[in-house]
């Protein structure tokens, strides 16, 4: 777990600002960085596109969406249905790949400090 | 003294206990605005879900499934779809970047006091409207669920009661009061789910089949009379399982889209809601709040299909009303209390109402504090003061007297607009949130070449495309029949078409941004994007 507030301790003297330029163009930021958006951006498209499927769907083409799949269920309800689904997944899958981006920003602090000492 | 008064009494007396505890540990700016940081990620989970089912949801979407049918469903699906974009790309880089406010964020790069002026007023703005739009309707609530208390008093009994929350008690009694709102909603929609479904012998499919035998009728333009339309064809019939009954005719489709556009972009603009990411100790405490919101969030919007469905074949949107001069009044507020009253009898409605109660109490008081904290914080302390020296007692006078200020006129303004029709002032808040706040925070956070001319040009033509697109919308324009119970603020034909203008306005805020970056000549923005980009992915400096 990192503890960012750890960087203020109370009563001691502001540590130096780190040299974030230096830290952004160092190969384990981007690294880091390159992790994170090539997840995020994609996930970011995916479900922007699968959520705007719904209203298109269910605005422009009422009578196939009202086409029951199960008794009275219809297609509508299931795809409506789907989209919760859909975001508890992405949900699920960015917060374990998280754990690694955590652990790579860890690394990143520790390594940042050390330099500084 | 009926049950619901004695309810509505246990949970202010509770609540307000909860704001001696909390007034003992709010002194600092830190404590007031924030909660000391002291909030775990799982409790503000909670706090997060209690701030955003506000009324509109728990009641409106009961109402709009159990008087439309599906449409009514897609709200809830946009609601929690909205809180990706607030995990992917919201939440984290802001509790790293931030220390109390969104204009915190804004201004991290843009250190100009012009920013943060702008953006303490779209905060104001945002947060105004949907405060009034809660006010009106907890007045109409209160005064139709407990005669005994009428439609002013209530308004008054609810702005002083989130005054005090606020006041006295900071983000931490504000926060436990939406945990407990959040508790008591949860339960309550769990409890009419299950008492709904066990009407149908516990079989989804036999309430689809049940639902599928209500139906509703519509028209290309106008409403139809006695099955038959204006120009003498026949209506349009469709069953409540099916699409179209509240969007439909030329500009259906597209306000259906353009209500999507506001509600998955909106929420991570929305000012009371990105505040909470600021009472947890850090980034992975502002995910794991995220987590546990989601999970709530989505839970409740699923059951609302029940409430909606519920009420469309238990109790029947004919008979969803108050009785006016011997004729019923269609209210769909009441959707949910009667569907409460018809499975469980008074005390049951009685139960019902005041989680409704608590339920507009606890998001007024969010948003009271995120206005507070926008006026004592950015105006007053980074603005008037220029930020000179930090002088903790002072900031907190202030902000608790912004609170009062705002909270006051909030209750005026409710007071004044109490016969309009003012649940476009939500979409509203929602539309400008998306159009103004999001591409302003999404840009400075992921791209480096973005700057105060684009900051101010992107915020001021969202703010003000989406104000005027909504008076000119049907929101607000419209002809009502004279004796309507609430009528249109203008009374002319609307000039555009959509109920909701983000579908416009998000574009046009995004384009007005990217234009204004290109313009502008001033330098310093692009430098401080190193700092802002490692704070917001690694936390070093967070406070």
């Amino acid at each position: 777990m990192t503890h960012p507030s750890s960087a203020n301790q109370p009563g001691a003297h502001p540590p130096p600002a780190p040299d974030w330029e230096a830290i952004e163009s160092g190969g384990e930021f981007r690294e880091l960085v390159n992790a994170k958006r090539s997840f995020i951006f994609p996930a970011t498209a995916f479900f922007i596109v699968y959520y705007f499927a719904l209203p298109i769907l269910v605005g422009y083409f009422p009578e196939l969406m009202s086409r029951d799949v199960v008794g009275e269920v219809n297609i509508a309800y299931l795809f409506a249905l789907s989209q919760f689904i859909m975001a508890w997944v992405i949900m699920v899958m960015y917060v374990r790949r998280a754990r690694t981006f955590d652990g790579m920003v860890d690394q990143l602090i520790s390594r940042t400090r050390g330099g500084q000492r | 003294m009926s049950t619901s008064l004695l309810m509505f009494l246990v949970f202010i007396v509770v609540t307000l206990g909860i704001t001696y505890w909390a007034s003992k540990r709010t002194a600092t700016t830190a404590e007031f605005y924030s909660a000391g940081r002291s909030i775990t990620g799982f409790q503000n989970g909670w706090a997060v879900a209690g701030d955003y089912m506000s009324a509109a949801s728990f009641l409106g979407i009961a109402g709009l499934i159990a008087f439309y049918g599906y449409d009514g469903f897609m709200y809830s699906v946009g609601w929690l779809v909205a809180y990706l974009t607030v995990l992917l790309l919201v939440a984290e880089p802001l509790r790293n970047t931030g220390r109390f406010t969104m204009a915190d964020v804004l201004a991290f790069r843009l250190r100009s006091p012009v920013v943060r002026s702008v953006a303490a007023a779209s905060t104001l703005t945002v947060s105004l409207f949907y405060m009034i739009a809660q006010m009106v309707g907890a007045g109409s609530l209160v005064s139709l669920l407990i005669p005994q208390i009428g439609f002013n008093t209530a308004i008054v009994m609810v702005g002083v009661l989130m005054l005090v929350y606020v006041i006295f008690g900071g983000m931490l009694a504000t926060t436990w009061v939406q945990i407990i709102k959040a508790v008591l909603l949860m339960a309550g929609t769990v409890l009419l789910s299950v008492l709904v479904l066990a009407r149908f012998d516990f079989s989804v499919l036999g309430m689809f089949e049940a639902v599928s035998q209500v139906s509703g009728s519509f028209c290309e333009t106008g409403n139809p009379t006695a099955g038959m339309c204006a120009d003498g064809s026949p209506a349009t019939v469709r069953d409540f399982t099916q699409p179209g009954l509240y969007y439909h005719g030329q500009w259906g489709p597209l306000s259906l889209i353009s209500l999507g556009v506001a509600l998955i972009f909106g929420t991570a603009g929305l000012p009371h809601i990105l505040v909470r990411f600021y009472t947890v100790p850090s980034a992975q405490a502002a995910r794991t709040s995220v987590v546990w919101a989601m999970i709530l969030i989505g839970s409740f919007y699923i059951m609302t299909t029940f409430l909606g469905f519920g009420a469309a074949t238990l109790v029947g949107k004919e008979n969803i009303g108050v009785m006016t001069n011997g004729a019923l009044a269609p209210n769909q507020n009441l959707a949910a209390p009667l569907l409460a009253q018809e499975l469980g009898g008074e005390i049951f409605l009685s139960f019902v109402s005041a989680i409704a109660f608590a339920t507009i109490l606890a998001v007024v008081a969010g948003l009271t504090i995120a206005s507070s904290s926008a006026f004592a914080h950015d105006i007053w302390f980074s603005v008037v003061k220029r930020g000179m020296r930090e002088d903790e007692k002072q900031q907190v006078m202030v902000a608790r007297i912004a609170a009062a200020v705002i909270g006051g006129l909030a209750i005026a303004l409710a007071i004044a607009l109490r016969s309009l029709n003012v649940a476009f002032l939500v979409g509203l808040a929602f539309a400008v949130a998306a159009s103004a706040n999001v591409p302003a925070i999404l840009l400075t956070l992921y791209w480096r070449r973005f700057n105060t001319g684009g900051m101010v040009t992107g915020m001021v033509v969202g703010l003000l495309s989406s104000i005027i697109l909504i008076v000119l919308s049907p929101a607000v324009m419209g002809v009502d029949a004279p004796g309507a119970a609430t009528r249109h603020l203008i009374q002319a034909a609307p000039l555009f078409p959509l109920d909701n203008p983000a579908i416009l306005s998000v574009p046009l805020g995004f384009i007005a941004a990217l234009l204004g970056t290109l313009l502008w000549r001033g330098k310093g923005a692009e430098e401080a994007y190193s700092e802002l980009n490692v704070r917001a992915n690694t936390g070093l400096g967070a406070v």
